[in-house]
């Protein structure tokens, strides 16, 4: 299975290893052309605003847009979950979200660095106990429409949600090492 | 490092993740809330907020220290992107200032003049986290063993020169491909010849890699430069002088931004290359009196 992780910015490479661990194909996708025979795309962590500006100049919007709807599915991780939302809060004025996820998502919601923070989290469709959550500078979901599963929640606000072939989280899986969530995209999100 | 029930900040996973988000990218210096805008909207990762740019701080000589709380705030509301700000080396308290202003990240740096000569700052008391100025591994795993979460490889600041940045970054991997040839009784001698803490010497030499996330600092004035120090193995680039010196800033950070991203890819990097106006004016390295040299600050 070919499973693209937009590498223009961010913490693409530890997706790619733990991809790579599970047994799938990992592709850094530098330019909208690669995202042809891939069955999924993640959107890494980074900086949503520099890896927007990127995605611009070099015509992504369109193109996931047009994969996702051939059957792509997307999983967004911090800045990933915030391009894919359909209503960004707190974005800068000229900010462009990819409008896939019906999901409504506060970028920097809980503060600046010294608010970044690790937390166990009980994750619905991750077996064997707590899923360690790494959050940076992290945003977190405010809503979700009718079709979205929410699959973990923090202090009250959505962290991990479903829709289809769409998942987003708001922390860090890559950093962990603990490769359950890929396996739950690869499982049940990619082809669903 | 605080804990609240199950939810812990300023843990080293934490302060080391905001710099895997950063990599890939351009960290930019900045004076004020008007370029750190531009700065932004070129599509840098980061800013850093200081009171001059090195090649100024080189013009003007005298003390340089940490920038008034003043610009590091309004650089702090201007953006939404993460600041760093520098303090001097070893001046724990101007670290202590800034992490109460909160920026994302301090830069303990050697553009500014060192408050201790001995000592530097140690980073594990600070739920912000550090980035350091590394010219080989042995400094690297020394700023690492005092708390630093980030390094990056020094360079000659200001100077619109690349030639010590690449000094400095093959110099890094060169030791770090040495220790992963040693056998275990010789790594005891290496740490030694490398004045770094044994048990950092014993993973550098298992795993291959520096333990955090290394940029490239120290004279990047192009496009070119960006993408040579990332082909060279940097996780990303810090441009201080190299942007606001030059003729056209917006135009030249963007296509820094760019030449960072796709910096394997000549055809987009000659396109971005094209029509950037006046680069700053460079200085050659063996025209600055040893004195002068910012690099050789750091113990």
């Amino acid at each position: 299975m070919r499973i693209g992780v937009l590498a223009l910015q961010g913490a693409f490479r530890e997706h790619i290893v733990t991809l790579e661990a599970l047994g799938a194909s990992g592709v850094a996708v530098r330019l909208p052309e690669q995202l042809g025979d891939l069955s999924g795309l993640i959107i890494p962590g980074g900086e949503s605003s520099a890896i927007g500006k990127l995605m611009r100049t070099y015509g992504f919007y369109d193109a996931i847009r047009q994969q996702h709807g051939a059957g792509m599915a997307v999983w967004g991780t911090c800045a990933g979950a915030i391009l894919m939302a359909t209503e960004v809060l707190d974005a800068l004025p000229d900010q462009e979200a990819l409008g896939l996820m019906d999901i409504a998502i506060r970028r920097n919601a809980y503060g600046r660095q010294v608010d970044s923070f690790e937390a166990d989290l009980d994750v619905s469709g991750v077996d064997d106990g707590t899923f360690r959550g790494v959050f940076i500078r992290a945003p977190w979901i405010e809503s979700v429409g009718d079709g979205v599963e929410v699959l973990a929640r923090h202090d009250g606000h959505i962290v991990a949600a479903c829709q289809a072939d769409l998942m987003a989280t708001t922390f860090h899986p890559e950093l962990t090492g603990d490769p359950r969530l890929h396996r739950y995209f690869l499982d049940s999100v990619v082809g669903a | 490092m605080t804990e609240n029930g199950t939810t812990t900040t300023g843990t080293l996973r934490v302060k080391t993740g905001l710099a895997e988000m950063l990599k890939g990218g351009v960290i930019m210096d900045v004076v004020n809330a008007e370029q750190a805008k531009l700065a932004e909207d070129a599509g840098a990762v980061a800013v850093m907020a200081l009171e001059r740019v090195p090649a100024d701080i080189r013009a003007a000589g005298g003390v340089a220290r940490m920038a008034d709380p003043t610009i590091v705030e309004q650089v702090v509301k201007s953006v939404s992107i993460p600041v760093m700000a520098k303090c001097r080396i070893g001046h724990f308290v101007e670290a202590q200032i800034l992490q109460s202003l909160g920026v994302d990240y301090i830069d303990e740096s050697e553009v500014l003049t060192p408050a201790d000569e001995e000592h530097h700052v140690n980073k594990w008391e600070y739920s912000v986290p550090f980035v350091c100025g590394c010219r080989n591994l042995g400094e690297a795993l020394r700023r690492i063993s005092e708390g630093a979460a980030m390094v990056r490889t020094k360079g000659e600041p200001g100077t619109g020169n690349v030639v010590e940045a690449v000094r400095h970054i093959r110099a890094v991997h060169d030791e770090i491909a040495w220790l992963t040839g040693l056998r275990p009784e010789q790594l005891f001698t290496a740490a030694k010849d490398l004045q770094a803490p044994y048990d950092l010497v014993k993973w550098i030499a298992e795993n291959g890699k520096l333990p955090v996330v290394n940029f490239s600092a120290g004279g990047i004035a192009t496009p070119a430069d960006a993408a040579l120090m990332m082909q060279l193995g940097c996780d990303g680039v810090f441009v201080g002088s190299g942007i606001f010196k030059s003729g056209d800033p917006a135009k030249r950070a963007k296509a820094i931004v760019e030449a960072t991203t796709h910096f394997e890819d000549a055809d987009i990097l000659a396109r971005v290359s094209r029509d950037l106006g006046e680069a700053m004016v460079g200085i050659n390295i063996s025209d600055i009196p040893d004195a002068e040299r910012m690099q050789e600050r750091g113990w």
